[in-house]
């Protein structure tokens, strides 16, 4: 990508949010951004990672590669010859880099809008399970993070690599998974909430 | 600069940084990143979450058509496998209503500062893991039934690309408009 490019991405992003920002619709509550501006932008960004990095925008596949590395790492002959690591052996790649600089790009929002600030358990949690509850919480939330691992590698994707990127592409995996993400989600929160 | 393969990498690597830190940016920024919201979504109260990726799906539709038709750009089409999509959907979901995070707004979360996005990431490593054990047999089983491959509507409907992208766009369009209508 030419300095040109990059300064074009820059200044195009850059107006586009002040353009949009100069208007009341934007900004909600607590620094929050309109939701159909957002959304508008990401649709941007993933034609500009499909036309500049010919990659889909995705995030499960990070988690994958980490634990390829762990796995590496801890029991090397044992990971290298699972099926799942012998077609995506764990490599520094494009959607590692994009994941990570995810995180401090957050921060960043975060910092700007006011909203950085180091939480534990969220409100809606304390509130219906009270302010004790970090073992169930934490229970919950690392048995979630494993079951949308699992569901994602097994559907080819998450909610950012099908949901987004895939449906874009109008293609019928994605659109399956995207649908299914959803109803299992809202069948299952009926247990909690 | 000259364009070696290395040099080529670099490049990439480098806007992955750069498109990450906007990615991150603005699911922050779209309140995306909170417990409340993905779980209010889930709950059906709270529509931050469709409005977001109805926007991003209708803005992405539209563009990766025209990058597609006249820059030739390529496409990343997952191969559809109907048993896979749909069982790997639903047990994804199920994670989603316990964690209230998802793979990329779980990273925007952290970002934000929230400890629990840890324990959530630690669970996706894990599960990822869990999955690699079982992927020898999820490919000579689930991942056989309705083994389509890289299936679009398109193909499926047997229509030209152009009329699905105009089809699906006024669809999401429509349904944006109507959730707008109704207030949700």
């Amino acid at each position: 990508m030419k300095l040109k490019h990059l300064l074009f991405t820059t200044i195009s992003f850059s107006s586009l949010v002040t353009l949009a920002r100069s208007s009341e619709v934007v900004v909600q509550s607590g620094g929050s951004w309109s939701p159909y501006l957002v959304g508008s932008l990401i649709g941007v960004l993933v034609c500009l990672t499909f036309y500049f990095s010919e990659e889909p925008v995705g995030a499960s596949s990070f988690y994958a590669t980490v634990a390829g590395f762990i796995g590496n790492a801890i029991a090397p002959k044992h990971t290298v010859q699972l099926e799942y690591f012998k077609e995506k052996p764990p490599k520094l790649n494009w959607e590692f880099i994009f994941v990570i600089a995810a995180i401090f790009g957050s921060t960043l929002a975060a910092l700007h809008g006011g909203e950085f600030s180091i939480r534990g358990m969220p409100e809606m949690w304390t509130s219906k399970y009270g302010s004790d509850s970090w073992v169930q919480y934490s229970a919950l939330s690392f048995t979630g993070g494993l079951l949308m691992a699992f569901g994602a590698r097994l559907a080819g994707g998450c909610t950012s690599g099908h949901g987004i990127s895939g449906a874009a592409q109008l293609s019928v995996s994605s659109w399956t998974s995207l649908i299914c993400f959803f109803i299992g989600g809202v069948l299952a929160v009926q247990l909690i909430y | 600069m000259e364009k070696t393969p290395r040099n080529q990498r670099r490049k990439k690597l480098f806007q992955a940084l750069l498109f990450g830190l906007i990615f991150g940016f603005l699911l922050q920024k779209g309140g995306v990143a909170k417990y409340h919201i993905l779980e209010g979504q889930l709950l059906l109260t709270d529509f931050t979450v469709m409005k977001v990726m109805l926007s991003a799906i209708l803005v992405a539709t539209i563009g990766l058509y025209f990058l597609h038709k006249f820059a030739k750009i390529k496409l990343h089409v997952r191969p559809t496998k109907v048993g896979a999509n749909i069982i790997g959907g639903l047990i994804f979901g199920v994670g989603f209503a316990f964690a209230g995070y998802c793979p990329g707004t779980g990273a925007a979360g952290l970002g934000q500062g929230d400890i629990p996005a840890l324990i959530f990431m630690v669970g996706l490593v894990a599960g990822s893991y869990l999955f690699a054990e079982f992927s020898e047999l999820s490919k000579k089983t689930i991942e056989k039934w309705g083994d389509k491959g890289k299936l679009t509507f398109h193909n499926l409907l047997k229509v030209n690309t152009g009329s699905s992208v105009v089809i699906a766009s006024a669809i999401l369009f429509a349904t944006i408009i109507i959730l707008k209508m109704i207030n949700l």
